[in-house]
């Protein structure tokens, strides 16, 4: 039955509010950008540091990870242990990760903390102790986590598959490989963060209740001394070509499928991130009504655009039971082939207004806030307002999705299945 | 931030948490239904009914209730527990009234047979899911063997025989008593129009004709055990731990929650420094989580198989350390900083504050503001963290462990 609220959809009262970004840029390269608000009573800090995994060196895969866990193990004037405490007597909410390009340590507290935290961080990039008798515990770790990704079938998958899409080095894993990382030594771990700790290549995005030209003060004060280091772009080599097909005891078969997109700063981003939102956003989507909803025959399916700085694919995932998994990838997969066909004004309306409730909302988030300016400063150069973001998506038909998909359509698949047995794959793709 | 609360007169009530400063607003059914409410015959049947409620109503297909939800922009979903089921939806405030209809509406199912067969499918594939991931079904296994019959140890996803078994009618008789309007309530938070509320579901659900709904709360009556489960597939060595501990009713629960933080928190706790900080293990915690009539304390370790019998040992003896001796002062205030930064955080989106709100209502009927939980944090002393390990030794524990292991030093 028609939905009588459905042109209200288009015409939402709420509007993102404007909220003046800052940018200050240090001499020595470092970029600041912040998005003070007094609506909140937290801040957050998102701190990007030009060291990712495909900056490893071939032989010391992982290093990046290893480095990581050994940069927290003291810095400054606090040990180990010192460290630690001193953040969470602060109420700091945090977490490293290790992305392709970049190394992110992300923490959020109550306003009145954020200047003594970022006096920490500024310790743990510039002055980290790296103490070589934690070595060893910090190489277990990252082989405990190595270990726990090959429980986790679908996470197993998708690092098989982003493998086999992408060249080298933007395609590996986190993670790194067991060899690499028993491999590394205290100095491989000390010259690694020498040479790619670094304020030109960083981004520090804080957002929340502070006062702007306090952070700056604060931030050339604490980073004004970090000296650049100039670093040559990695050897890009294409892809292991390897075997479509993992081995996996389980009930359940795990489908990964990639195509080449366009990264965040096109100008065809948004077309081409709406179309994939019309396959997999929302429980109307193509993928989840065709797959799950129609037929029953998964319980998760999904597809999302995934962007590195200048390349970037779409990766779909769908897990079912292993009798069932050949149906489920020839749906997904015309599914996704049908997409090339276009896409219809309502699913597009349907699509906006997910994404508009999603600005607004972001701005509930300190740290959804300040990770998100800092990425705009990396993708961009600048940051864009969410004001200008609602527009962009307001202005966004139909038409212009579907000029893109007819001038991209999905093509150039790469496979990847992992379960107890191999799958029949759509003819003329590997 | 205001409280305000109705109650219809056939029992429905609608609570809220009215916040004019937010920029979006949450609201969901809460019914208080879950797996503690079945039987062997109607395993799985809670969280079965609550995908059976997005597949149509007398007024909208299947389609339709996804494609709403979509065309409101909500981020929207629904979960079960042991003992609640909730239905849930974040939107911009100006759509409230239709996400309310949406909501109201899908309490009130069709449960076609042919979509009751079709989505029997996908819980089938989502039990098999989860057999495939760690802990490979033991978090079921430890709760039967804890709390034998009592009703907390009946599993949410259910099996695939007792799924496979169910029926249509069966749901249908389920969902008649446990869907009365006087076993749920709406909760809101954020940018709320409550009087706008109250007369909107006074038209939508006050005809819902209420129904007498029951519910054994039964004392725990646990045991202990050990039990060491063969997967040969597994890479790593799973350990689960359950003791008990204060249930929802109880005042002590926010100082089982510090001494959960300071023994097992995730960073900067004692199993921290002891297993995960060396690289001893994968992960290793302790949570404290909160039922009608009990409460339990689950412990997780995940690492190599050799080592796991060693850290086991070595487990048992920190809590034995725990109980003798006690945590300091340093410990308590660290983990009561760590604990109100997050209740604060936590409390900058409507969507968070909605379960807050939610659960408070659903467990206990009252409401907190996050200055009451923060004061409340503030209060806790040592003395109190140490009688309730006094009252809940983490030492008395039923242990499963799972993984590539065939034996286990000591075990039979």
């Amino acid at each position: 039955m028609a939905n009588p609220f459905r042109k209200i959809a288009m015409t939402s009262a709420s509007q993102v509010q404007l909220r003046d970004a800052q940018i200050h840029q240090l001499a020595n390269g470092m970029v600041l950008v912040g998005e003070p608000t007094d609506a909140v009573q937290s801040a957050a800090l998102s701190l990007l540091v030009p060291c990712g995994y495909s900056t490893d060196p071939a032989g010391r895969l992982g290093l990046t990870s290893l480095l990581c866990d050994m940069i927290v193990r003291g810095a400054g004037t606090r040990d180990s242990r010192a460290l630690i405490n001193d953040l969470e007597n602060l109420g700091v909410e945090r977490g490293e990760s290790v992305g392709v390009s970049q190394t992110s340590f992300s923490a959020a507290t109550l306003a009145s903390n954020l200047a003594e935290a970022l006096a920490i961080y500024a310790d743990i990039v510039q002055r980290p102790e790296l103490p070589p008798d934690q070595l060893d515990a910090g190489k277990l770790v990252c082989l405990q986590e190595l270990r726990g990704v090959a429980d986790e079938p679908s996470q197993k998958l998708m690092v098989a598959l982003r493998q086999r899409t992408y060249s080298d080095p933007w395609g590996r894993s986190s993670n790194g490989t067991e060899a690499g990382v028993e491999s590394s030594s205290a100095e491989d771990v000390t010259t690694h963060w020498s040479g790619h700790y670094r304020p030109n290549g960083t981004i520090l995005g804080v957002a929340g209740n502070f006062d702007w030209q306090r952070v700056v003060d604060q931030v050339e004060t604490l980073f004004a001394d970090w000296q650049p280091v100039e670093v040559p772009p990695p050897i890009e080599t294409p892809p292991v070509a390897g075997e479509t097909h993992t081995a996996f005891e389980g009930n359940q078969c795990h489908i990964g499928l990639a195509f080449p997109s366009v990264p965040y700063r096109d100008p065809a981003y948004l077309r081409a991130w709406a179309a994939v939102g019309v396959l997999s956003g929302g429980m109307s989507s193509r993928l989840f009504t065709e797959v799950r909803e129609k037929r029953g025959l998964c319980y998760t399916v999904s597809a999302s655009l995934q962007t590195q700085r200048d390349r970037a694919r779409v990766l779909c995932y769908a897990g079912t039971s292993a009798e069932r998994a050949q149906e489920t990838l020839d749906v997904t997969f015309s599914e996704i082939v049908r997409l090339g066909a276009g896409v219809e004004n309502d699913e597009l309306d349907r699509l906006k207004a997910r994404i508009k409730s999603g600005l607004i909302m972001q701005q509930e988030s300190t740290s959804a806030r300040s990770a998100s300016i800092a990425r705009d400063w990396y993708h961009l150069g600048r940051i864009r307002p969410l004001e200008e973001v609602g527009g962009l998506v307001d202005s966004l038909s139909a038409d212009d999705i579907n000029d893109y998909l007819t001038a991209h359509p999905p093509d150039d698949f790469t496979f990847a299945t992992l379960g107890p047995q191999p799958l029949e794959l759509p003819r003329g793709v590997s | 931030m205001e409280f305000r609360s109705q109650r219809l007169d056939n029992g429905l009530e609608i609570v809220a948490e009215c916040n004019d400063a937010a920029h979006s607003m949450s609201t969901g059914f809460f019914v208080r239904t879950g797996a503690r409410d079945e039987t062997d015959q109607l395993a799985g049947v809670s969280h079965f009914l609550e995908h059976m409620a997005f597949k149509g109503t007398p007024r909208r297909s299947a389609d339709d209730v996804n494609r709403e939800f979509d065309e409101l922009g909500a981020h929207y979903n629904a979960f079960t527990s042991e003992e609640n089921t909730v239905y849930y939806a974040a939107v911009l405030p100006e759509y409230q009234e239709p996400c309310i209809d949406l909501l109201a509406d899908i309490m009130r199912p069709s449960l076609r047979v042919e979509d009751f067969e079709m989505e029997k499918k996908v819980i089938l594939e989502e039990i098999q899911m989860y057999a495939d991931q760690p802990p490979f079904g033991m978090d079921d296994k430890i709760k039967e063997l804890h709390f034998g019959n009592h009703p907390l140890a009946r599993s949410v996803l259910g099996t695939e025989e007792s799924v496979g078994a169910l029926s249509a009618d069966q749901m249908l008789d389920y969902f008649e008593t446990h869907y009365s309007p006087a076993n749920m309530f709406i909760a809101a938070a954020g940018r709320v129009d409550f009087d706008a509320l109250v007369k909107q579901v006074e038209g939508l659900c006050g005809s819902w004709a209420p129904q007498t709904t029951s519910r054994d709360v039964p004392g725990s009556n646990s045991h202990t055990d050990f039990h060491l489960v063969h997967r040969s597939s597994a890479t790593q060595q799973y350990v689960l731990q359950l003791a008990d501990a204060p249930a929802s009713e109880s005042a002590d629960r926010y100082a089982a929650k510090l001494l959960a933080t300071m023994f097992g928190d995730d960073s900067g706790s004692r199993l921290y420094w002891e297993f995960v900080d060396p690289g001893l293990t994968e992960s290793a915690s302790l949570g404290h989580y909160e039922y009608l009539g009990a409460g339990m304390f689950f412990s997780w370790i995940s690492c190599e198989p050799v080592a796991a019998p060693e850290i086991f040992t070595r487990l048992v003896a920190l809590q034995e350390i725990a109980e003798l001796d006690g945590f300091s002062e340093q410990e308590l205030g660290q983990a009561q900083s760590k604990v109100k930064a997050r209740v604060v955080l936590g409390s900058e989106r409507p969507r968070n504050r909605l379960f807050n709100v939610g659960g408070n209502w659903m467990q206990r009927r009252e409401y907190r503001s996050v200055a009451d939980d923060v004061a409340t944090v503030d209060r806790v002393t040592l003395a109190d963290v140490h009688r309730v390990l006094a009252e809940y030794p983490l030492t008395r524990h039923t242990t499963v462990t799972v993984g590539p292991r065939q034996q286990w030093p000591g075990s039979a």
